[in-house]
């Protein structure tokens, strides 16, 4: 199972909680401010090309602790791969 | 420079047979960033609230009625109608509205200040009418809005700006346990104290709210939800800090249960 | 209820009410209104949908007037003096909110816990705000049992029409006393406009907010220029008064309420004994009718006003007159109820001390305050 986080980094005020849930530990503070002065969360697999190495399920941990509402969860499950007709 | 942050997302999509949004913003929630500190409980909360409303599709028959507190301005985030009551009256105020439309669906939202000082009668009452209203505790020991001061659910030996040497009971009184003294009342059917510290109890606390949604839903009396909810800010510690305090300390004076079944 | 029926006010405030369209009513007992919440009680409980609810406190009761005033009904409370105290948080966001709702003060001796006799010591509380916050409540002061049945009639409209709170101020007496009254039609709920601001559910429009937080200082600068806006509207259309034998007149008794109708007998005597004396009273304490008894202080020489309190009406009569004319004040505090034969004594006192052509002028511009007996 693959996943990806979407953080909305302008809504994120680096509070860190997802950091601490996440089970892969595939979120960090960013290193660059946003617009509101926080040094926001950002997902370390944003760039990862090779879907064989995204560490991410979509556990949507992050998102359930986030107190912003700024992670929205996307997941692949290999499971539903025969379902692919009808979902693309 | 706008991070880029959704530069990675096209070459998941490609690599993907089967891809679903798993988590995203409810519906009764507005698009509004919330003005609450970095850490706090009440966002959470907020969202939990809001999905339940999602989920149990009511969001066109449910009125809100936040307190005076950080979570006065609670009407800027939901997307229903929502009704701003006087510090502590909110009981009073969604019983007015539920006897006039028994039909809709009312809940309140007030902090430990709001629900367990100034407006203890107004609850108790409404707990022991049995009205048929939703309450939402929020307990974060503390008075946040007004900077930090000693609550009536500050617990023993806790340093506020009115409590500095920490609460000493024979100064201050006790930390009040609502919730129990709640339970007694004959009219309340459903009273659970939860906290949104982990995933597990954010997800536990998002059960407890639908229960207490439903059981306004089935008109079977006055249902409330204690909320364990970190204020990182008026704690002086960090969000991480601030979680571990609740599950570590905090929860030695008030711990999660349900306390009353009756639903 | 055709026809002519005899009523004690509470009884008849309570079925005027409910011919207005009120379907909600919650307060606390408290002596001397409680024949009203009685008197709700025991017909909303014959009617479907009507809410009585005994509150825990008047300061619940207030606030579920707001909840219910929220959801879009005809609501209202009633009281006395100390409860009344302890409602102005609501009213005053009532104000605020600009929410209709209908306050009743049976007022009562006072300060503190008082007496449950009659008074009129809640004047300023009730005319100048009550509760924090620069807001205006209308007040309505009805001296006669067919003015309390026109006056709640009014009350309700007055509310709606304007948003607003509007509180009906009588006392125990006036609760009590038993008059023939003839009652207006009811009216259907079913059958009043819908109102924009209450909250019923968002269902085919967006959600909305009622609130009186506005942190943003302009937009509470605007709130509060609004209401004035609102209060102005108000100053122009609705003060009203009784002018009564005035006239000849050469000295008029202000009086409000029970007080206007012991001064009213007080005026009849002084008329017996050839004595040229008037009354005026206002139906309307706020907004206070200034402009016709501004014209009237041009035309007499004197007014004495008369109150079951220490002296507050007194000073919107003086802004009133502006030193046009003498005024004077007697008053009878603490839930004493003055006799006409009183009030006689004391007008026409004041009308032996005018120059008649006497040459007598020597006390001319002399105000006294009695305190006690005349």
């Amino acid at each position: 199972m693959k996943g990806r986080i979407v953080i909305d980094m302008e809504r994120c005020k680096g509070c860190g909680l997802c950091i601490i849930v996440c089970p892969k530990k595939q979120i960090e503070i960013s290193d660059q401010l946003n617009k509101k002065g926080y040094y926001p969360a950002s997902f370390k697999e944003e760039s990862e090309q090779d879907l064989e190495k995204v560490k991410c399920t979509g556990c949507a941990l992050c998102a359930i602790t986030c107190p912003d509402v700024s992670i929205e969860v996307y997941r692949q499950d290999k499971d539903d791969e025969k379902d692919e007709s009808e979902e693309d | 420079m706008p991070f880029p942050y959704r530069t990675g997302f096209t070459q998941f999509l490609r690599g993907a047979s089967k891809v679903k949004k798993v988590f995203t913003r409810p519906m009764s929630l507005k698009d509004t960033p919330f003005h609450y500190c970095p850490g706090c409980g009440h966002s959470i909360i907020h969202r939990l609230v809001a999905e339940v409303i999602d989920e149990l599709g009511i969001r066109e028959k449910t009125i809100g009625v936040p307190p005076a507190g950080c979570a006065v301005l609670a009407y800027n985030y939901f997307d229903v109608d929502m009704a701003e009551a006087p510090h502590g009256r909110a009981a009073a105020v969604a019983t007015g509205i539920k006897r006039v439309l028994p039909d809709k669906l009312v809940f309140t939202y007030q902090g430990d200040g709001d629900i367990a000082a100034i407006g203890t009668a107004e609850t108790i009452h409404a707990a022991n009418r049995g009205e048929r209203i939703t309450a939402v505790f929020v307990n974060n020991a503390v008075y946040g809005m007004t900077g930090g001061q000693m609550a009536p659910t500050t617990i023993t030996g806790q340093v506020t700006t009115t409590s500095p040497g920490g609460r000493v009971p024979l100064r201050d009184g006790y930390p009040l346990d609502l919730s129990e003294m709640l339970g007694i009342a004959a009219g309340s059917v459903y009273i659970e104290r939860t906290s949104v510290t982990t995933p597990k109890g954010i997800m536990k606390t998002r059960k407890a709210l639908k229960k207490a949604f439903m059981v306004q839903m089935e008109d079977k009396g006055f249902a409330l939800v204690e909320i364990l909810s970190p204020c990182p800010t008026n704690w002086k510690m960090s969000p991480a800090q601030a979680v571990r305090w609740v599950d570590e300390v905090m929860t030695k004076t008030f711990p999660l249960k349900v306390i009353k079944d009756v639903a | 209820m055709a026809g002519k029926v005899l009523m004690r006010g509470t009884h008849v405030l309570g079925e005027a009410a409910i011919r207005a369209g009120c379907r909600a009513y919650f307060g606390y007992p408290i002596t001397p209104q409680n024949e009203l919440p009685e008197y709700m009680a025991a017909a909303f409980a014959k009617m479907e949908g009507a809410v009585f609810l005994q509150a825990e406190s008047e300061l619940a009761s207030i606030n579920m007037v707001m909840g219910a005033s929220i959801a879009g009904a005809r609501v209202m409370t009633s009281s006395s003096s100390p409860g009344i105290s302890l409602k102005q948080e609501g009213i005053s966001y009532l104000a605020a909110m600009e929410l209709p709702a209908v306050i009743v003060n049976m007022m009562r001796g006072g300060p503190g816990l008082g007496n449950i006799a009659p008074s009129q010591g809640d004047y300023f509380q009730a005319t100048k705000g009550g509760g924090h916050g620069d807001y205006r409540v209308i007040v309505l002061a009805p001296a006669y049992g067919q003015e309390i049945a026109d006056m709640t009639r009014a009350a309700f409209d007055m509310a709606d029409k304007y948003r607003t709170p509007v509180m009906i101020l009588g006392d125990g007496m006036m609760g009590q006393m038993m008059e023939p009254v003839v009652f207006p039609e009811p009216l259907d709920p079913a059958s009043f406009p819908k109102k924009d601001f209450v909250l019923d559910g968002c269902q085919g429009r967006p959600s909305r907010i009622v609130r009186s937080l506005w942190l943003d200082t302009n937009l509470e600068e605007e709130l509060n220029w609004r209401l004035v806006r609102k209060y102005e509207i108000i100053t122009e259309e609705i003060p009203d008064e009784e002018i009564y034998l005035a006239d000849d007149a050469e000295v008029i008794v202000v009086a409000y309420g029970t007080a206007a109708r012991i001064a009213k007998g007080g005026v009849h005597r002084a008329r017996e004994a050839g004595q040229k004396i008037g009354l005026f009273r206002p139906k309307t304490l706020w907004p206070f009718p200034y402009e016709p008894l501004k014209r009237l202080s041009r035309k007499i020489r004197h007014m004495v006003v008369f109150e079951m309190s220490t002296g507050q009406m007194v000073e919107d009569v003086r802004l009133a007159v502006e030193g046009r004319c003498d005024v004077s004040f007697y008053g009878r505090p603490g839930g004493v109820v003055a006799t006409p034969e009183e009030i006689a004594r004391v007008l026409s006192g004041v009308y032996r001390r005018l120059d008649h052509g006497r040459g007598a002028a020597a006390e001319s511009g002399h105000t006294f305050r009695s305190v006690g007996s005349a």
